[in-house]
C-alpha cells in the first residue's frame, strides 16, 4: 500500500518532468537551440505563482496568467536576443542561455529574497481522498489529472494541427517550410514560447507541492536534460516516457535508498548513451 | 514576369554565378541547361532567397525579390520544387501538402485527381514513399501554395523511365493551365518536347539561349555545351 503512495506520487513528479522536458525537446527539435535558461524560466513560473497568489488570492488566476507571463517574457528574449544566436554552434547558446538563467536567478534573489518561500495548496483542493484504505492529497491527485489534460492538448496540437505539423517539418528542414511561403522566424518564436510556457506552468502546477526558491531552476535543468538524453532529442513520446520513469524511480527509491535514485537516473542515462545515442524514442 | 538581370551568387569565397541575366514571360515554359555542376541549382537558390545574391536584381511582377527573405519570396508567388524533392519523411503525403496550401486554383481534392496516387498514399508517412512518388508530391506541394511561378529542379533525375514518361505528361497539364515555368532539366527530349525558350548554362555564366526551334534545328549547341554528363 505505501507503495501506491509512492508510484502515485511519482507519477506527478514525473508529469511535471514531462512539461518541463517537453518544451526544452521541441525547442531543440525545431530550433536545434539548447536552452539552458529552460530551468530558470520554470523557476520564474514558481514565483509569478508566489506573486500572483500573493495579490489575487487565487492560485486559480495564477494558473491562467502565470503561464502566459512566461511566454510573453520567453518571446521577448527570443524576438531580442536568441533568435541572432540560432546559427552559432551549440557552445554560443549554453554560454548566452546560462547568462539569462544568472541574470532571472539573480533577479529572483533581489524581487523575492534568497530564502525560499511557500505557496498555500488552494482551497478547492485541500485535504485528503480516501481510496481502499489509504489517503492521498487532493492536489496530488488533481496535479496528476491536470497534467494528463495537458498531454493531451498538447499532443492534439502537435500531431494534427497545421501548427504542429509546421513544427514537425520544421524539425526537418526549415529552408523547406520557409520555401512553402511560412515565416520560420514567427514560427520559432511562437515554438520557443509554446515551449518556454509549459515549463512556466511546471513551475506554478509544483509550487503548492515543493514550494519555490531562487535555485529550484538549476536542478530542475539537470534533470529534463536527462529526460531529453533517455527519451530522445525532439521526441513528445520520449519526453512523456523518460519524465514518468525519472518521476517514478525518484520517487520508489526516495522511501528504499534515496541515493540509489540519482545512480540508477544517471545509469540510465549512461546505458542509453552506450547502447542507443539518439534516445529510446529519438531519430537518427 | 520574371527578370534576372546580370545577378552573382557566392558560396562562401567561391563565385559561382558570375552574371546570370534571363527573363520568363507570363505563362512561357522555359528551360535551363547546363552539365553538372554549371549552377543550375545555384540559379534556382538565388531566385527563392535561399542564396543571397550578392549584386544584380531579380524583379518578379514588377517587385525586387533580391535580397528578401525566403518567405516572402515564396508568398510573392515563386514556388520551388528542389533537387531531391525536400519531402518532409516523418509527416504524412496529406500533412506535407496541408501545410503547404495557399488560397488559388489548386486545391487538396485538385491535387488528389491530379495525382491519384497520393490520394491512395495520403495516410502514409512521406518516406515510405518510392523516388517517383516523392517526385510527385514535391510538385503537388509546390502547385498548392498556389504560385504564379514554378520552378522545377530537375524533376525526373534517377527515376524510372515510366514514371519520368509520367512527370513529364504532368508538366505538360500543368504547362496548358497557363502556369509559367522555370525547367531544370538534363533530360533533352523532355527539355525539346516541353520548353518556349532555353538557355544554356556553363560555370556560372549563361552560354546560349534561344528558341525552341532554333534549339531544335541546331545540333551544335547540344554538341558544344550539352555533350559531356547528359
Ligand atoms: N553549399 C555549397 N557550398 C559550396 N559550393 C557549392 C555548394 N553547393 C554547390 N556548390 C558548388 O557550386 C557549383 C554549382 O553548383 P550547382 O548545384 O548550382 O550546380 P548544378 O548545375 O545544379 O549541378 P547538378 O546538375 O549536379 O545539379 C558547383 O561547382 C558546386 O560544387
Ligand atoms: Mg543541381
Amino acid at each position: 500500500m505505501l507503495y501506491i503512495f509512492q508510484i502515485l506520487n511519482g507519477l506527478g513528479l514525473g508529469m511535471i518532468y514531462f512539461l518541463i522536458s517537453v518544451g526544452l525537446t521541441i525547442i531543440f527539435g525545431l530550433l536545434n537551440f539548447v536552452n539552458f535558461a529552460h530551468g530558470a524560466f520554470f523557476m520564474v513560473g514558481g514565483y509569478l505563482c508566489y506573486s500572483l497568489v500573493a495579490l489575487t488570492g487565487s492560485f486559480w488566476i495564477s494558473l491562467l496568467i502565470g503561464p502566459l507571463i512566461v511566454a510573453f517574457l520567453a518571446w521577448v528574449s527570443e524576438k531580442t536576443l536568441f533568435h541572432r544566436i540560432y546559427h552559432l554552434p551549440h557552445t554560443f547558446h549554453i554560454l548566452v542561455t546560462v547568462g539569462i538563467a544568472l541574470i532571472l536567478q539573480e533577479s529572483a534573489i533581489i524581487i523575492w529574497g534568497p530564502i525560499g518561500k511557500n505557496i498555500a495548496v488552494p482551497q478547492e483542493l485541500q485535504g485528503v481522498v480516501t481510496l481502499w484504505s489509504f489517503a492521498y492529497p487532493v492536489y496530488r491527485l488533481f496535479l496528476i489529472a491536470f497534467t494528463i489534460v495537458i498531454g493531451m492538448i498538447l499532443w492534439f496540437l502537435l500531431e494534427r494541427t497545421r501548427f504542429g505539423a509546421l513544427v514537425r517539418a520544421g524539425s526537418e528542414s526549415a529552408e523547406m517550410v520557409s520555401l512553402l511561403g511560412v515565416n520560420i522566424h514567427r514560427l520559432f518564436a511562437q515554438t520557443f514560447a509554446l515551449g518556454v510556457g509549459l515549463a512556466g506552468l511546471a513551475g506554478i502546477l509544483s509550487a503548492p507541492i515543493r514550494g519555490v526558491h531562487p535555485f529550484m531552476g538549476v536542478e530542475v535543468l539537470g534533470i529534463a536534460f536527462v529526460v531529453v538524453v533517455i527519451g530522445g532529442m525532439g521526441s513528445f513520446i520520449g519526453a512523456l516516457m523518460g519524465g514518468l520513469m525519472v518521476g517514478l524511480v525518484q520517487s520508489v527509491m526516495s522511501t528504499v535508498w534515496p541515493e540509489g535514485a540519482s545512480l540508477m537516473i544517471y545509469g540510465a542515462m549512461a546505458a542509453v548513451i552506450l547502447l542507443r545515442p539518439y534516445g529510446l524514442f529519438g531519430r537518427a | 514576369m520574371l527578370n534576372i538581370a546580370s545577378v552573382h551568387s557566392y558560396y562562401g569565397k567561391s563565385h559561382i554565378l558570375e552574371g546570370i541575366s534571363m527573363t520568363i514571360g507570363e505563362g512561357e515554359l522555359v528551360t535551363l541547361l547546363g552539365r553538372n555542376g554549371a549552377g543550375k541549382t545555384t540559379t534556382l537558390r538565388s531566385i527563392t532567397g535561399v542564396v543571397r545574391p550578392q549584386s544584380g536584381s531579380i524583379t518578379f511582377l514588377g517587385r525586387e525579390m533580391a535580397g528578401r527573405e525566403i518567405h516572402e519570396i515564396a508568398q510573392a508567388g515563386i514556388s520551388l520544387v528542389p533537387e531531391h524533392r525536400g519531402i518532409f519523411g516523418m509527416l504524412s503525403v496529406e500533412e506535407n501538402l496541408a501545410i503547404a496550401v495557399r488560397p488559388g486554383h489548386w486545391t487538396m481534392a485538385g491535387i488528389y485527381e491530379f495525382f491519384p496516387r497520393l490520394y491512395e498514399r495520403r495516410k502514409n508517412g512521406g518516406n515510405t514513399l518510392s523516388g517517383g512518388e516523392q517526385q510527385m508530391l514535391s510538385i503537388a506541394r509546390g502547385l498548392l501554395t498556389n504560385p504564379r511561378l514554378l520552378l522545377l529542379d530537375e524533376p525526373t533525375e534517377g527515376l524510372a523511365p515510366v514514371i519520368v514518361d509520367e512527370i513529364s505528361k504532368a508538366l505538360l497539364k500543368i504547362k496548358e493551365t497557363g502556369m509559367s515555368v522555370l525547367l531544370v532539366e538534363q533530360n533533352l527530349q523532355i527539355c525539346e518536347k516541353l520548353g518556349d525558350r532555353h538557355y544554356v548554362l556553363e560555370e556560372g555564366r549563361i552560354v546560349y539561349s534561344g528558341s525552341a526551334e532554333e534549339f531544335a534545328t541546331d545540333h551544335s549547341i547540344q554538341d558544344r555545351y550539352l555533350s559531356v554528363g547528359v
